[in-house]
């Protein structure tokens, strides 16, 4: 072997990694300008480079009254939540090799919704209690679904079709509690439905911060492995890794991200779907790369509710009407672009 | 390989099986260190069961596997993984991965998320690429291969474990007879190299004579025959095993046994019409092959 050989390897594994960092660095980069303009508008307009020096602990009462008290809760509960349906997404589709795989696809969110529903229409619930019941049902949805599809391990496809199968009962039963339910309390829990960052406060963003803080570790532990996992289950014991264990600890985490999201906001649509593939192909990585999902998610629900907030005039619309809008066109291009391209799939 | 100690696999009584079907029943059996193996038999005879056994990816129901005279179940997972290494029947990879980035994660029994990839990282899939001639192609993404070269890029990958062991479920299914040539050979340098221990299913008989050292014949979950080639693949084993008639003759060119099958339409007689009519057509056209080979001279693999 010669030392070209090992460089060959080493200049091979710095251009992947280059890439990586220039997507992120750059998304990064967006996504805080977004964030930005958010913070700016609004019925009292601030310059952008003056909620900048607010974030920063330089402004005037006024605006810091205006930016850090009225308008910074609802924008960083929508990047936190963004971020979680990214991280998410990009694990149940690389854990199920499946781009269908992504929570809002599989049952995980209507479990959360069917409960919520419950919980607002039938129980009279609101705020706090609503997420409660929201997390409890995405985690019994998916435990539901996992012990379902579970024989001598965990197979992608019966994941999947279980999944649906699950989303569909639970669909049903949300559409039952509506039919049934009167008409002002049906609208209230139609708006939840809908996944809305209206009136969102610091209870939020402080239960979204702590979510993250508590999974980070697991996270970075758990994702090396997916890695590994990605390459087919007898390959990834092969190098022995323990693949119902690592896989069951991806899943649980995928599970709290999308439930915690769920329940701070409702059920976004379609960010979970779409963030992780554009990520992927913005970074070319073959891996989950799960910062830059993580990030497309926040952009896709940050940009969402730019327009959602501002683009209609005094109309504001949920957050979760406009993220399909957004995201979907951009991933069909990219499909389109990839299959002309002849590496689509 | 620098380890002192070479690595030792074995299987004492296996009881092995999917769901309630039972396919192995009582087998006991021990791979010759340093050599390569090749187990042949029927389709569902129980031997991909066996290589998965072996492997620890299917756990007996009773008897044990000994890797080192340990039991494989009682030694942690990635411990057993940086002393053998597998390449599944169909293994798949991510949409878009490079070769460099596939092979590199053949690494990962010998990383920890906290000790990162370091320089000895580097040289091992640098080794392991030169050996198996994939390193021009380092860049390239793994759909735009051809199937050879995938093979090899997938033994890169198990050879960048750097284990002493290598067990392949058939590595040459789904390829064109050169490529399945080009792997086979890439393997037997692999084992002169580094004396390592290789067992693998082939489908091909004449193959297995070929490149097997030790050969494993394998009927309804039990192992008929063992031993080398000459020994194995006889005539009377190849009716058992397969329940097909066959010839057995020297290979022209390695010397080895040559498995012809007779078959029921042998001779197209309504083909070949300098084949006398008429006759018992079977027996000459196998006498007619023997004649060829006798004719050509017997050449015994040459030494390197």
């Amino acid at each position: 072997m010669t030392a070209e050989a090992v460089q060959v390897i080493a200049r091979a594994r710095a251009a992947r990694q280059t890439r990586s960092l220039v997507v992120t660095v750059v998304l990064a980069v967006v996504v805080f300008a977004t964030f930005c303009v958010s913070l700016s508008l609004g019925d009292f307009k601030i310059p952008v480079i003056d909620v900048v020096k607010t974030l920063f602990g330089g402004g005037d009462h006024a605006t810091e009254f205006i930016v850090n008290t009225l308008r910074l809760p609802r924008a960083l509960t929508g990047l936190l939540v963004g971020t979680a349906l990214g991280l998410s997404g990009a694990i149940f589709q690389s854990v199920a090799r499946n781009p269908l795989a992504s929570p809002d696809i599989i049952g995980v969110t209507y479990g959360a919704s069917a409960f919520a529903v419950f919980a607002i229409v039938t129980l009279s619930l609101t705020g706090v209690a609503v997420s409660a019941f929201a997390i409890a049902g995405a985690v019994l949805t998916a435990f539901l679904m996992y012990v379902l599809a579970w024989r001598h391990g965990v197979s992608s496809y019966r994941l999947i079709l279980i999944g649906i199968g699950i989303g569909a009962i639970a669909t049903s039963i949300t559409s039952y509690l509506l039919t049934k339910a009167r008409v002002e309390i049906a609208q209230q829990a139609l708006i939840w439905l809908t996944g809305s960052l209206n009136g969102r406060d610091w209870s939020n963003v402080r239960s979204l911060a702590i979510t993250f803080v508590v999974l980070l570790p697991f996270m970075v532990f758990l994702v090396h492995q997916l890695r590994i996992l990605q390459l087919g289950d007898e390959t990834a014991y092969g190098l022995g890794l323990r693949v119902e264990v690592s896989r069951l600890g991806l899943i649980v985490i995928a599970v709290l991200l999308a439930a915690v999201a769920t329940a701070a906001a409702g059920p976004i649509g379609f960010v979970a779907f779409v963030a992780p593939p554009i990520a992927r192909r913005l970074t070319r990585s073959p891996g989950p790369a799960m910062i830059a999902s993580g990030l497309l998610g926040a952009l896709v629900v940050a940009l969402s509710d730019l327009v959602a907030q501002h683009a209609f005039g005094d109309m504001q619309l949920p957050v979760g009407v406009v993220t399909g809008v957004v995201g979907a066109p951009y991933l069909m291009f990219l499909l389109a672009r990839a299959n002309r391209v002849g590496s689509g799939g | 390989m620098e380890n002192v100690v070479e690595h030792s696999l074995a299987a004492d009584g296996l009881a092995v099986g999917y769901d309630q079907r039972e396919i192995i029943h009582d087998l006991s059996v021990r791979i010759p260190t340093g050599k390569i193996t090749v187990i042949v038999g029927a389709n569902a005879c129980g031997k991909s069961t066996l290589l998965k056994t072996l492997a620890r990816l299917l756990k007996p129901s009773r008897g044990t596997v000994l890797l080192d005279g340990k039991s494989i179940q009682q030694i942690p997972t990635r411990e057993v993984a940086t002393k053998l290494g597998l390449l599944p029947q169909s293994p798949t990879a991510p949409e878009g991965i490079t070769v460099a980035d596939l092979v590199g994660r053949g690494r990962y029994p010998r990383t920890r998320w906290i000790r990162q990839w370091s320089k000895s990282d580097d040289e091992a899939v640098a080794e392991a690429m030169t050996s198996t001639d994939v390193l021009s192609i380092a860049d390239r993404p793994i759909d735009e291969l051809s199937g050879g070269q995938r093979q090899r890029v997938w033994i890169a990958m198990a050879l960048a474990q750097e284990t002493d062991i290598l067990l392949l479920d058939e590595p040459t299914t789904f390829l064109d007879l050169t490529h399945q040539f080009e792997v086979l050979d890439l393997l037997v340098d692999l084992n002169k190299s580094d004396d390592r221990t290789i067992v693998l299913v082939l489908h091909d008989l004449n193959q297995a004579c070929r490149f097997g050292d030790h050969l494993i014949a394998m009927k309804d979950g039990d192992i008929v025959a063992e031993g080398n080639p000459s020994e194995v693949i006889t005539e009377d084993v190849v009716q058992d095993v397969f329940g097909l008639a066959v010839k057995v003759v020297p290979d022209p060119v390695a010397g080895t046994p040559m498995v012809v099958p007779i078959g029921r339409h042998t001779s197209r007689t309504d083909r070949t019409d300098t084949a006398a009519a008429g006759s018992s057509s079977g027996n000459l056209a196998a006498a007619a092959l023997a004649a060829s080979a006798a004719a050509n001279g017997v050449c015994r693999p040459t030494p390197e």
